[in-house]
């Protein structure tokens, strides 16, 4: 009989007088070699940084918090930002026309891929700066009928503008193709589920499809914002004064170059841990419901515990700079 | 009026590309009665549910769901097809249970529920919730609210869809394999949920291979094979008389 073993064991771990039996977890002594080593690395470089005097800590510590350079770091956040949300906003709105049914508007979707991820940023952003040469004025009204309304090229595109432009345009269509692959990560059976209830096409995208796509979707993306950061350097072919034009405009003058470059390192390692620090909240927030609760090991625990003191610090450190 | 069927399916065909998957499918189904529907794999039952509320679209003949054309516009003796907007009210006074529940993982049993009453009926979050409640009280499942589906059994995600597909009060409920993608011991208490609906007057299409409950529960059995409806009848006729010889066949290797 197969019911009669399984019954006897039950019997016999419920009977009064038997022990809990503690389980002992499996220790990980590599883990712990691999500590001491990193520790080890970690050590050395602090070691040769501070006594090195070619680093001229104090000349980085002269230059961290000065008006150029907070300028310079405020002009690098707000192109990333400002192109970012551009470039999502246009990667959502052509990954759903590619998806569309209509053979117009997906291949509309396509060409403007094509021609956005092909075309170097580098020359796409002296092209919008220099837009006023193409068409002195920008008007909008009926194609070979009235205007409506018109303006000065030049006011329109600033540096800022031109910048943000040719950032965004171009993000959009590498967004795009990572919105649609995430798009397409979810079952059509959620489609048929949300038809069924009565919901409308836009209505799914937006409640039922877009927040499981968003799951694909934002690591990838955090990689591009992370991307975005420094690509916004390139902005120095039109003058813009980002970060690091802030940062090389100093260090042709005073010739400190290395301390300036650490300078624009510190800050760049700044933000970009701040942004990580957001994507794992976002990915916390639209991992619900896929995410099984795990127990983290004592290593991880540890880490958690020492990391994110320290993470709020820096984010608070650099909120303040901001404002600044 | 009181005779008016709740799905009438007139000469109904539909090809995918070449392939016709449903061969002018005639059938009636009376108001409050529970039809299930047999037949071998591939033989076009879910294809059939699918038309009833357009989530496909026919290629011919007539489909009417309590009188009136699923997805069309009757004029002048021609049919026009709905702009999206009217389809989807007419989708909601039609439920529908799939064979992998499909339910939405990001939101927990109550938002699964809740979801259309408010985002598509523009109903308070406070009516809807209170209806969806009790909606899982009645399918059993009070004590899991507030859990996400990976949380959930199979029988428990399909009872939270069942509840999902009430909330919107629909008159017709379609339920597409509801316990095939189950394990064994939580059939039952799918069908439990059913045959409860059956018996407070709810008209119901199933598709299923559970002879027990067709036997037990069904109005009528219609069993269909290659697109086509072969054979219809009450549960006796069917089960202990078929007809036809594919009926037979297919009969004695699922019973
Ligand atoms: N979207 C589709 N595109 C092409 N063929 C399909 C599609 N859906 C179903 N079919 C075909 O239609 C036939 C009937 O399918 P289906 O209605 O799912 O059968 P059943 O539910 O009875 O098993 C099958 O041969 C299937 O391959
Ligand atoms: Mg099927």
């Amino acid at each position: 009989m197969p019911a009669d073993p399984s019954t006897s064991r039950s019997g016999s771990a419920t009977s009064p007088g038997r022990l809990v039996r503690k389980t002992v977890p499996l220790r990980h002594p590599g883990r712990w070699a691999a500590v001491a080593i990193i520790a080890l690395v970690f050590a050395s470089l602090v070691a040769s940084a501070s006594a090195n005097p070619n680093y001229q800590w104090n000349v980085v510590w002269h230059y961290l918090f000065s008006a150029p350079i907070l300028t310079g770091l405020s002009h690098t956040v707000e192109l990333t930002v400002g192109s970012m949300a551009i470039g999502i906003a246009l990667g959502i709105v052509l990954a759903v026309m590619r998806l569309s049914p209509n053979p117009v508007i997906s291949t509309a979707a396509s060409v403007y891929i094509w021609v956005f991820r092909g075309i170097p940023v580098l020359v796409q952003l002296l092209f919008w700066y220099f837009l006023s040469a193409l068409f002195p004025r920008l008007s909008i009204g009926i194609p070979f009928g009235p205007s409506l309304l018109s303006v000065d090229t030049n006011h329109v595109i600033t540096q800022l503008t031109a910048a943000i432009l040719g950032l965004g345009l171009s993000e959009g269509a590498y967004m795009a193709e990572i919105v649609r692959s995430g798009i397409l990560s979810v079952s059509p059976g959620q489609n048929d589920a949300a038809k069924s209830l009565g919901m409308k096409g836009l209505l799914t995208m937006r409640r039922i499809v877009l927040p499981q796509a968003l799951r694909i979707i934002i690591p990838p993306t955090g990689n591009e914002t992370i991307g975005m950061l420094k690509n916004t350097s390139m902005v120095i072919v039109i003058a813009y004064t980002d970060l690091l034009t802030s940062v090389s405009l100093i260090y042709a003058r005073t010739y400190e170059t290395i301390p300036l470059l650490i300078v624009a390192c510190i800050w760049y390692l700044a933000v970009t841990t701040v942004l990580m620090f957001v994507q794992s909240g976002i990915e916390r927030r639209f991992g619900r419901g896929f995410m099984p609760r795990r127990e983290p090991g004592r290593l991880a625990r540890t880490r958690a515990r020492l990391f994110n003191r320290s993470a709020t610090a820096g984010a608070t450190h650099v909120a303040g700079g901001g404002d600044a | 009026m009181p005779d008016i069927p709740m799905v009438q399916a007139i000469g109904v065909s539909k090809r995918f590309g070449h392939i016709e998957v449903l061969k002018a499918v005639d059938l009636t189904i009376p108001k409050g009665e529970v039809a299930c529907l047999l037949g071998p794999s591939g033989a076009g039952k879910s294809t059939f549910l699918r038309c009833i509320n357009h989530l496909e679209k026919i290629n011919e003949g007539e489909l009417l769901v309590d009188g009136e054309f699923v997805g069309y516009r009757e004029h002048g003796g021609k049919l026009y097809e709905l702009h999206e907007r009217h389809i989807a009210r007419k989708r909601r006074e039609i439920g529908m249970v799939f064979q992998h529940f499909n339910l939405f993982p990001h939101m927990t049993a109550l938002q699964n529920t809740i979801e259309a009453p408010i985002r598509v009926n523009g109903e308070t979050k406070a009516e809807a919730k209170k209806r969806a409640l009790e909606l899982l009280h009645r399918v059993g499942l009070s004590d899991k609210v507030d859990s996400y589906p990976a949380e959930l059994s199979g029988g428990q995600q399909q009872r939270v869809a069942i509840a999902r597909a009430l909330a919107m009060q629909p008159k017709l409920m379609l339920f597409d394999e509801p316990t095939s993608a189950l394990d064994p011991e939580l059939v039952g208490e799918v069908l439990d949920v059913m045959r409860g609906l059956a018996k407070s007057g709810m008209t119901m299409i199933v598709v299923t291979h559970e002879m027990g409950f067709a036997r037990e529960v069904a109005d009528s059995v219609v069993f269909m094979a290659d697109g086509m409806v072969v054979e219809t009848g009450s549960p006796a006729a069917l089960f202990d008389n078929p007809q036809h010889e594919r009926t037979r066949s297919f009969l004695s290797k699922v019973l």
